[in-house]
């Protein structure tokens, strides 16, 4: 288990105010496992902080704002090596740290939740969008940052049909997330009027995502894998896997535009973003950290500043009373959406609108424009109140 | 050269007190990089200046012979000569200069720099950088008090209205707002300080003595997701008792009575209306529209907007000849 203390950060350098009391001292967690998944694309293979980074710079954040107020911020990471106990690492961070934002998978998070119940511990899911964490395995002690399967594929869905590419060419991988992705699809088509013409999977047969000459076999490949296809508008793929994906666009057999998990792609976050004073945040991660900003490092950020806007409304470092303001009707978050950002009472995920980027540029943002709802617009992305299975205990 | 006549500026000020009808109208354009200059009789644009990177800011000088804008991304606020509508000068600003604000005698500059989370205090005529004041993170909205000795200083990301004093250059008070204020405007008798909340959707009504939040005026309207409510600029009349406040997104300015604070009209105007400002005689009001590249021109005593002008690409800040 590596442990790392990061914080104290600019604190000692300006004091506006002299404060005669101690500051009023808020220790977040952050737990995850070592380790990152390998990528096709080499420019998108994750750094080793990648999500923990947002984390830092929303610690930095909360701390220019908690001079003025008097309130300290700290950080304590947490990687978990193969064979650590999540349950045991968890419950000593929750020993000092009354906030633990999470990049784990799903099962991990249920039994760390589970563990924690009785303790007050707030859990933030930075890291795992699977629907059944806000379903059917709710949990009331965690809250989710990260957008949900269901919202990224409805975000998509919405701009493939506004864009009138309702014709999908569904191409899944064989492993267990991207038949997830594959249902979250197929639901937003359904939601939305696409047709999915046709399914097709791509197995997973092994093989190495780094060879000397593999360029030449994949432009063989993936034109024939696509050939013969009925009719259709874009190629959309499920591959969290990281399998075929990438491969696909410009190889395949007709000439049509992909979209899922390359191409196109649906994401809480991109390092092109620059509206809505994105640019001042993105410009302030790489400053920190020497890199861009990915979708985990925003997550991770959003769940620290979610921290410190509570704790600076509430002016408190009690667990319970943060968590009930955030679960509050008086709660919101700015995150450089263009909108507010507020939580869904029933499931405690966070309503968000979803970057759809091509890996260069932003192309669009969702929810697209006529997609309406009588609450809020946001509730067009993902599983709304009335279909939830989830019930908060 | 600028400098010098601005050392003559007290003689200016006094000789153009007698009104003039007609003013000029400068206008920044964020994306175009451009400033439109628009003629206010005859509500035509005469002229577009090419100026730096991401100019939003805009100011005239008090006595009207220089327009200065904040170009961000070029990290400087420029000078622009309103006779030759040339670049004349620089000004030296922090890091990504945004919005600034002057005192009366146009002799201090502050300028909120949204990168390094400070407001720099600039003396105009030297050109001199006076000192750095750290503030909380994004600082945005910059305004001085009516007796100018409290400089108030808005952060979106930390939510605040910082209170500086002006002759100490120390932050005396905080006072914690909806989510990312944008703008701050005191009424002019000096008893309140508004702040408007980008995200939250609120504008704050501020106790300037106590530092308390005393009120807050909400919107509402019909038909429209709350959502997309998301107030920036705002204006009050010379009386006080009118306030008027884009709404960015929701393409409308909200006409609020300043004593009971209730919303008593909303304008139609243009897509993302963002900042405003009166002719001096506060006949007119006019308003910048980001995403519809326009600027509404608002009647203010008939409540009513009278005429729309083209022009340059993302409207952001808007300025009006003393």
């Amino acid at each position: 288990m590596i442990r790392g203390l990061i914080g104290a950060i600019g604190l000692t350098v300006v004091a506006a105010q002299a404060f005669a009391a101690d500051p009023l001292e808020i220790g977040i967690g952050y737990l995850r496992h070592a380790g990152v998944k390998s990528t096709l694309s080499l420019v998108e293979q994750p750094a080793a902080n990648n999500g923990v980074a947002g984390a830092l710079l929303a610690i930095e954040d909360n701390n220019t704002t908690g001079k003025f107020l008097n309130q300290h911020f700290t950080l304590t990471e947490v990687r978990l090596k193969q064979g650590d106990d999540p349950v045991k690492a968890a419950s000593a961070l929750a020993d000092h740290d009354g906030f633990i934002i999470t990049d784990l998978p799903a099962d991990d998070l249920l039994k760390v939740s589970d563990a924690l119940r009785d303790r007050g511990t707030v859990l933030f899911d930075a890291g795992s969008i699977d629907d059944r964490l806000r379903e059917q395995d709710c949990r009331a002690n965690v809250v989710h940052v990260a957008p949900t399967r269901s919202m990224l594929a409805d975000a998509l869905a919405q701009y493939l049909v506004w864009k009138q590419w309702k014709r999908w060419l569904l191409v899944v991988g064989s492993h267990d997330n991207d038949k997830l992705y594959a249902d979250a699809l197929r639901r937003s088509a359904t939601r939305f009027g696409a047709k999915i013409v046709q399914e097709r999977t791509f197995e997973d047969t092994g093989g190495a995502r780094r060879t000397d000459s593999g360029v030449t076999l994949i432009q063989r490949q993936m034109p024939v894998f696509t050939q013969q296809a009925p009719a259709y508008d874009v190629l959309v793929a499920a591959d969290e896997s990281e399998v075929f994906a990438s491969y696909l666009p410009y190889r395949t057999w007709d000439p049509r535009p992909v979209a899922g998990s390359a191409g196109l792609v649906p994401t809480s976050w991109d390092a092109a973003h620059d509206q809505w004073g994105a640019i001042q945040i993105q410009n302030r991660f790489v400053k920190l950290n020497s890199r861009h900003m990915t979708a985990l490092d925003m997550q991770a950020w959003t769940a620290g500043r979610m921290v410190g806007e509570a704790t600076s409304r509430t002016n408190s470092n009690d667990p319970k009373t943060v968590f009930n303001f955030i679960k509050g009707p008086d709660f919101s978050v700015a995150a450089f959406k263009g909108q507010r950002l507020t939580l869904r009472d029933w499931n405690l995920q966070l309503r968000q609108p979803i970057l759809l980027a091509d890996g260069r540029m932003v192309v669009s943002v969702s929810p697209q424009e006529g997609f309406l709802h009588q609450v809020s617009e946001l509730d067009t992305l993902g599983v709304d109140r009335p279909e939830t299975k989830c019930k908060l205990k | 050269m600028w400098r010098l006549c601005l050392l003559c500026l007290p003689a200016v000020w006094l000789i153009a007190a007698s009104p003039a009808r007609a003013y000029v109208a400068y206008i920044s354009n964020e994306k175009g990089n451009t400033v439109s200059v628009i003629d206010t009789e005859k509500w035509v644009v005469t002229a577009t200046i090419k100026v730096g990177q991401r100019p939003r800011g805009i100011e005239f000088t008090r006595d009207g012979n220089f327009v200065m804008v904040a170009v961000g991304d070029d990290d400087i606020i420029q000078v622009i000569d309103t006779k030759t509508r040339q670049i004349a000068d620089t000004l030296p600003s922090g890091a990504d200069p945004e919005l600034f604000t002057q005192d009366a005698a146009g002799k201090i500059l502050y300028v909120a720099n949204e990168n390094d989370n400070t407001v720099t205090v600039i003396d105009i005529a030297k050109r001199t950088r006076l000192g750095d004041i750290q503030v909380g993170v994004e600082p945005e909205g910059m305004m001085l008090s009516p007796d100018e000795k409290i400089l108030i200083c808005t952060s979106e990301t930390t939510n605040m209205a910082h209170f500086i004093d002006t002759a100490t250059r120390q932050v005396v008070a905080n006072v914690l707002v909806d989510s990312r204020p944008r703008f701050a405007e005191f009424k002019h008798d000096g008893s309140e300080l508004w702040v408007s909340s980008e995200i939250g959707g609120t504008v704050s009504i501020i106790d300037p003595a106590k530092h308390v939040v005393t009120g807050k005026v909400l919107f509402n309207i019909p038909g429209l997701r709350s959502e997309a409510i998301q107030p920036v600029g705002i204006g009050i009349t010379k009386d006080d008792k009118t306030a008027f406040v884009a709404l960015g997104p929701a393409n409308r300015v909200a006409v609020v009575d300043a004593r009971s604070r209730a919303v008593t009209k909303y304008l139609l105007v243009g897509q993302r209306v963002w900042h405003m400002a009166f002719t001096p005689d506060e006949k007119y009001l006019l308003v910048t529209n980001g995403v519809s590249n326009d600027v509404s021109v608002i009647d203010v005593a008939a409540q009513k907007v009278i005429k729309t002008i083209q022009v340059g690409e993302l409207p952001w800040g808007v300025t009006i000849s003393p």
